[in-house]
C-alpha cells in the first residue's frame, strides 16, 4: 500500500537556466562525511554537501533577503537580491543558487553586498509602475518590504510615470498587470514546473523582456487552468484575482436582493492569516457572524453540498462499477475521476480531453449549492429566484471561472453569481470595520445548516476520497466505518505526498442495499471480498504523472476512483487563499481542517439529516435521478491544447 | 606578425592531422599534460586554462560526454573565428576530435553563429571528407576511437556566446545563462560533462599536439603563452585579422596596423576595456589587458560618449533579461550617457552610475552583465574632461 512519487529537481520542466543545478555528486576530498564547514558572518557551522548558502544561512540564523526565491519552486537565481560575498571570489554569489561544496567563508552584509542589494532594489523600483496605496498588495508586498528593509527613501534611478502594458482582464479568474511585474519569474516557474501547465514564459531580450502567454494572447484564450497558484507566489501586485467585491457590495446594498453566502471549508482555516493570526487558526463561526454583519441575508455551509456531492458521486461510482463488473458494459469509463476542482477540470479538458468521460458528471459542491438555492431554497421560502444573489466564498480563483461556465445555469438563472476568494472576503470584512477574530460565534443558517465532517475535509488533499470511502464502505457493508478505521479516520489517504495509492479490501459479507439506492442496484454480492483501488493526487504536476501512467496502461489505470485536486495540498492551498503560501502554512491549515472534522457529531455524508430530507422532498427520484441529474450534474468541454 | 589578408597564418604551417595522429598515439593523460604544459588558455577571452578544463571533463563521471565548439562569434569587432572557420576548418574539427579523445566524448557539436550560415555548406563538406578519410566517425585512424561532429545554428542572440546560454540554446531552450556552479565540465549539455571551447582554442590545441608544447611556449609571456589572432578594426590604415604573440604591447600592435594617432583602443570588444593613449604601453595578455581578440581603434576625432552609447545600446538590447543588474542596469547607464551628451547629468548622478556599474560587475549572473559596464566605466574614468561639461541642449 502506498506508492509515493515525490517532486524531483531532475524532472523539472522549467528551463534549466531557471534551476539550481544539482551539485557534483562527489563531496570534495576535504569534506568529511558528506558535510562541509562554512563560516557565515563569523559563525561556523557544518552543513551537508551541496547545501545552498541561503539554506546554510538560515540554519545559522542569518537573514538573507530574497525575492525570486520561493520555497515551493525550483531556484532561478535571477533577481540577485540575495547576493553575498564569498571570500576569494571576485564576484558576489546568489546565495539561493550557490551550492556549498567546499569550506568557504561568507559575508552577508559587507559594503559591496549592501550597495549591490540597494542598487538592485532601486532598479526594480525604477521599472515598477504604480503607487503602493492603490495596490491590492499594499502591506503584503515583498518589493515594498524590501524597499523598507533597505531604507529606500527616494527613487535613485527614477520611477515610471506611465504604464507600459495594458492590464489583461480577460480571464474570469486571474488579472495580469505587467506594469507591476519585477520579472522574478516565480509565475513562470509556478506554471511550468510546479503545476506543469506552462501558460507563461519570458519573451524579448534586455529591457524588452516580459512575461507573457503563447502568442501574447489574453489569458482567457490560452490553456490557463485558472488555479491561481501564480497569484499566490507573485511577490507584487502584478497578478491578482478578478475581484467582484464591488458587485457583491452593490447587491448587499440593494434592498430588493436576497444575498446568500455559502462558505467553503478552506477559507475558514486560512482567513485568520489575513488578520495577523497564525496559519491554522480556524474562525468558522466568527466568520458567520462577520458575514451577517456585512449584510449577507443568509450564510450557508458549502459542506452541505459537499455531502450531496459525495452521495451523487459515490452513487455514480457504484453504478459505474456495477455496469462494468456485473453487466459487462465495456463503454463504462473507469477509473472515475473526481470533478470538484475546477482547475483540474480545465486541466483535463485541455491536456487529456480524450479522458473526459472518466470525470464524474457530478457538479462541484459550489455549483450544486447554486442550483439548489435558486430552485429548492427559493421554492421553500417563496422567493423569486431572480432576486437571489448567490455568492460563494472559495479558497479558489478557478471557482470564478467555473461559476461563469455557460452550462452552469441549470436553475434557469446563473446558479452562482459571484465567487469570492478568502482574500477578497477579508478585505470586505475589514472595510465593514469588523475585527474578525473578536466576533462572537454563530452557526450556519437553516435549512442547510447541519453538515458533516466529511464535507469539511474536502478542503484537504485526500478529503474527497476519504469522505467518499466513508460513505461507500458503510453503504456496501452495512456496518459502521469505525469498525474498519478508528474514529472513521481513513489515514492512508491523508498526507502531503504528491501521489498516494491505497487499496481498500472489502469484507466477504456485505450488507443490504439501502433504500435510496434500491432502484439502481439489486445487491452488493458482486463486491464481496473485492479490493477497492483508489488514488489521490494534488497539484496538476502530480495529476499529469497519473494521467501519463493511465495513458501508458500503468497500474493507475486499474484504479476504480481517483481524486484529483489542481492545487498543492488541495483546496487549502488554493489560488484564492491568503498570501504567502508555503508547505508549512498549508500543513497548518490542513491540521485545522482535520480538527474541525473530528469535532463534528455526524461525520458521514449519507447520515446528514438534511441530505435525507432533500432526497425525500425534492430530489425524489434519488441520487442520479432525473431531477438530480438536471440540477446536480454537468458535462465537460474537450478543449485541447492547440491554440490558433 | 602575420596578417590574414597578406598571406597564410601559422595554422597553414601545421601538417593536416599531425596533431590528431600524435594525440591518438599517446595516452589521454599525456595529451592533457602536453596541452597543460603549453599554457594554452581559452581564446574566447576568459582565458581559462584549456588543459585544466579538459582534465576536469575527463575526470567527471559519466559515460556520455560532449565537446562543443563555440563558434558563436558575436563580440562586436571580432571576426577572427570567421577566418579560421573559412580557411582552416580542418584544424578546428581536428582539435574537437582530440578533445573528444582526451575526455572520452563521442559527440561534438559546433554552435555556429546565425550570421555565419553561409559557411555551413562548406563546413558540412569538410566534415563529410573527414568521415570519408576515417578522421571522423567509427574507429578513427584505426585506433578504436569513435567521434563525430554535427553543426547547429544559433539564432542571433549575443548572449548565446556565453557557454551555459549556448548549452541552453542547444537544448532548445531560451538562450539564458545558467547558475554556476556546477560548471559545464560537470553538468553541461543534457546534463552531461561538456567541454565548451572557442574555435581558435581548438585550432591551437591541434597545432600544439602537432608541434609540441615547447614550440607554443616559445611565443608570448609566462602567463599568456603562444600566438593569438586579433580582429583589428576602426580608425586604422590596415584593418583585418592579425596573428601576434600574446604579450604584445598595444602601442606595437597599433604601429603594425597603421594607427599611430589613435586616441583610445577598445580591447576585448563591447565587453572589454577602453584603453586611453597614455596606457598604450600596456600589454595584451591575461595578466594585463585580456581579450578574445577584438581591437577597435578610435581616432582623435571620435566622440567617446558616442562610443559608450553605442556599446550600451548593444547591451541594453542583448542582455538576456534574466537578472536585474544587467537587464535594468544597462538601460540606466545608457540613459546616463544620453544625459551626459545633453549636458544634463549631475556629478552626483554620475557617481551613482559609476557605483551602479560596479554593482553590475559583481552582482550580474553571467559574464555578459559582469562585463557590460566595462566600456562605460573606463571611458568615464579616462576621459572625464571630454564627457563632462557639454553644453546643455534645449529640451
Amino acid at each position: 500500500m502506498g506508492n509515493h512519487v515525490t517532486a524531483n529537481q531532475v524532472q523539472s520542466r522549467a528551463p534549466r537556466s531557471q534551476q539550481r543545478q544539482a551539485p557534483p555528486v562527489s563531496p570534495a576530498p576535504d569534506a568529511i562525511g558528506g558535510t562541509v564547514s562554512v563560516e557565515i558572518d563569523g559563525k561556523s557551522i557544518k552543513v551537508p554537501f551541496g547545501t545552498t548558502i541561503l539554506e546554510a544561512a538560515r540554519q545559522a540564523g542569518v537573514r538573507i533577503p530574497t525575492l525570486c526565491y520561493h520555497e515551493d519552486l525550483c531556484v532561478a537565481g535571477v533577481c540577485r537580491v540575495c547576493v553575498v560575498e564569498v571570500e576569494g571570489m571576485r564576484t558576489l554569489q546568489a546565495s539561493c543558487a550557490y551550492p556549498i561544496t567546499q569550506p568557504i567563508k561568507i559575508n552577508t552584509h559587507t559594503r559591496k553586498v549592501r550597495q549591490a542589494r540597494r542598487h538592485i532594489i532601486d532598479l526594480l523600483l525604477a521599472n515598477h509602475y504604480g503607487e503602493c496605496y492603490a495596490c491590492g498588495r499594499n502591506n503584503n508586498c515583498e518589493l515594498q518590504a524590501l524597499a523598507k528593509e533597505y531604507g529606500v527613501d527616494f527613487f535613485r534611478f527614477g520611477h515610471p510615470e506611465k504604464p507600459r502594458f495594458e492590464i489583461d482582464r480577460s480571464s474570469h479568474s486571474v488579472v495580469r498587470d505587467m506594469n507591476k511585474c519585477v520579472l522574478c519569474r516565480r509565475c513562470i516557474r509556478t506554471c511550468i514546473d510546479f503545476q506543469e501547465v506552462g501558460v507563461l514564459e519570458a519573451i524579448g531580450r534586455g529591457d524588452q523582456t516580459r512575461v507573457t502567454t503563447f502568442l501574447e494572447k489574453p489569458l482567457a484564450e490560452v490553456i490557463c487552468i485558472n488555479c491561481g497558484q501564480c497569484i499566490n507566489r507573485c511577490p507584487t501586485g502584478a497578478l491578482r484575482a478578478n475581484d467582484p467585491t464591488d458587485e457583491v457590495w452593490a447587491a448587499i446594498d440593494d434592498p430588493t436582493k436576497h444575498v446568500i453566502m455559502q462558505t467553503a471549508p478552506s477559507p475558514r482555516a486560512a482567513i485568520a492569516e489575513c488578520f495577523g493570526l497564525p496559519a491554522g487558526t480556524p474562525l468558522t463561526f466568527e466568520m458567520n457572524t462577520a458575514l451577517r454583519r456585512c449584510g449577507f441575508d443568509k450564510v450557508f455551509d458549502t459542506n452541505f453540498t459537499a455531502d450531496l456531492t459525495i452521495i451523487e458521486e459515490g452513487t455514480e461510482l457504484l453504478l459505474r462499477l456495477y455496469k462494468a463488473l456485473v453487466l459487462g458494459d465495456k463503454t463504462v469509463a473507469l477509473p472515475q475521476f473526481t470533478s470538484c476542482s475546477p482547475g483540474w477540470v480545465k486541466f483535463i479538458e485541455h491536456f487529456y480531453p480524450e479522458y473526459l468521460d472518466h470525470l464524474s458528471s457530478a457538479k462541484s459542491p459550489q455549483q450544486m449549492f447554486g442550483a439548489l438555492i435558486k430552485t429548492y431554497y427559493a421554492e421553500l421560502n417563496n422567493i423569486d429566484p431572480k432576486d437571489i444573489v448567490s455568492v460563494a466564498l472559495m479558497p479558489c480563483s478557478a471557482k470564478k471561472f467555473e461559476c461563469n461556465r455557460p452550462e452552469m445555469c441549470d436553475s434557469g438563472y446563473k446558479d452562482i453569481d459571484y465567487g469570492l476568494t478568502t482574500r477578497e472576503l477579508a478585505k470586505m470584512i475589514s472595510e465593514a470595520g469588523i475585527d474578525l477574530p473578536a466576533m462572537p460565534k454563530s452557526d450556519f443558517d437553516d435549512p442547510f445548516g447541519t453538515a458533516t465532517g466529511s464535507g469539511v475535509i474536502f478542503g484537504a488533499t485526500g478529503g474527497v476520497m476519504e469522505s467518499a470511502l466513508r460513505c461507500v464502505i458503510e453503504i456496501v457493508t452495512g456496518k459502521k466505518v469505525e469498525e474498519f478505521y478508528d474514529h472513521a479516520d481513513i489515514i492512508p489517504v491523508r498526507g502531503f505526498e504528491g501521489i498516494r495509492y491505497v487499496e481498500i479490501p472489502l469484507p466477504e459479507k456485505l450488507g443490504p442495499v439501502i433504500d435510496l439506492l434500491k432502484p439502481l442496484v439489486p445487491n452488493w454480492d458482486w463486491l464481496a471480498g473485492a479490493t477497492l483501488k483508489v488514488a489521490v493526487a494534488h497539484g496538476t504536476a502530480n495529476a499529469r504523472k497519473i494521467m501519463e501512467d493511465i495513458k501508458a496502461g500503468g497500474h493507475f489505470s486499474e484504479c476504480h476512483f481517483i481524486e484529483f485536486m489542481a492545487c498543492p495540498g488541495g483546496c487549502l492551498g488554493g489560488g484564492g487563499q491568503p498570501i504567502p503560501t508555503s508547505p508549512e502554512i498549508r500543513a497548518a491549515r490542513a491540521k485545522a481542517i482535520y480538527a474541525e472534522d473530528s469535532a463534528y457529531q455526524v461525520r458521514k455524508s449519507h447520515e446528514n439529516p438534511v441530505i435525507q430530507r432533500i432526497y425525500g422532498e425534492f430530489l425524489t427520484e434519488g441520487p442520479g435521478g432525473h431531477k438530480a441529474h438536471k440540477l446536480l450534474h454537468t458535462h465537460y468541454t474537450p478543449r485541447g491544447k492547440y491554440i490558433s | 606578425m602575420k596578417a590574414a589578408h597578406e598571406g597564410p597564418l601559422t595554422f597553414a604551417e601545421v601538417q593536416p592531422n599531425d596533431g590528431l595522429k600524435a594525440a591518438l598515439a599517446r595516452k589521454r593523460p599525456d595529451v592533457i599534460a602536453e596541452i597543460t604544459r603549453s599554457g594554452l588558455r581559452g581564446r574566447g577571452g576568459a582565458g581559462f586554462p584549456t588543459g585544466v578544463k579538459w582534465n576536469l571533463a575527463g575526470a567527471a563521471s559519466g559515460e556520455e560526454k560532449y565537446i562543443v565548439c563555440n563558434a558563436d562569434e558575436g563580440e562586436p569587432g571580432t571576426f577572427k573565428d570567421r577566418v579560421i572557420l573559412s580557411q582552416y576548418p580542418d584544424l578546428v574539427f581536428e582539435g574537437m576530435t582530440i578533445a573528444g579523445y582526451v575526455v572520452g566524448a563521442k559527440r561534438g557539436i559546433v554552435y555556429l553563429r546565425a550570421e555565419y550560415t553561409y559557411l555551413l555548406p562548406q563546413l558540412e563538406s569538410v566534415l563529410a571528407q573527414r568521415r570519408e578519410h576515417g578522421l571522423l566517425g567509427h574507429n578513427i585512424l584505426d585506433k578504436g576511437f569513435d567521434f563525430d561532429i554535427e553543426i547547429r545554428l544559433g539564432a542571433g542572440a549575443y548572449v548565446c556566446g556565453e557557454e551555459t546560454a549556448l548549452i541552453e540554446s542547444l537544448e532548445g531552450h531560451r538562450g539564458e545563462p545558467r547558475n554556476r556552479p556546477p560548471f559545464p565540465v560537470d553538468t553541461g549539455f543534457v546534463r552531461r560533462p561538456t567541454v565548451v571551447n572557442n574555435v581558435e582554442t581548438l585550432a591551437w590545441a591541434a597545432c600544439i599536439l602537432a608541434r609540441g608544447a615547447e614550440w607554443f611556449r616559445g611565443f608570448g609571456t609566462e602567463k599568456s603563452t603562444g600566438l593569438k589572432l586579433f580582429s583589428v578594426s576602426g580608425d586604422c590604415e590596415r584593418p583585418g585579422v592579425y596573428e601576434f604573440p600574446m604579450g604584445i604591447s598595444i602601442g606595437e600592435l597599433l604601429e603594425e596596423v597603421g594607427a599611430r594617432d589613435a586616441k583610445a583602443v577598445q580591447i576585448g570588444g563591447a565587453s572589454g576595456h577602453c584603453v586611453p593613449r597614455c596606457e598604450f604601453h600596456r600589454t595584451i595578455a591575461f595578466e594585463d589587458v585580456a581579450t578574445g581578440g577584438s581591437v577597435i581603434v578610435f581616432g582623435p576625432q571620435r566622440d567617446m560618449l558616442k562610443i559608450a552609447r553605442n556599446f550600451l545600446e548593444f547591451f541594453t538590447e542583448e542582455s538576456c533579461g534574466q537578472c536585474t543588474p544587467c537587464r535594468d542596469g544597462n538601460p540606466k547607464l545608457l540613459e546616463g550617457v544620453r544625459l551626459l551628451e545633453e549636458g544634463r547629468c549631475s556629478m552626483r548622478y554620475l557617481r551613482d552610475l559609476i557605483a551602479l556599474g560596479e554593482t553590475m560587475r559583481v552582482a550580474s549572473k553571467c559574464g555578459l552583465g559582469q562585463s557590460s559596464p566595462n566600456a562605460f566605466l573606463s571611458i568615464v574614468k579616462h576621459f572625464p574632461q571630454e564627457i563632462m561639461g557639454r553644453t546643455p541642449q534645449a529640451v
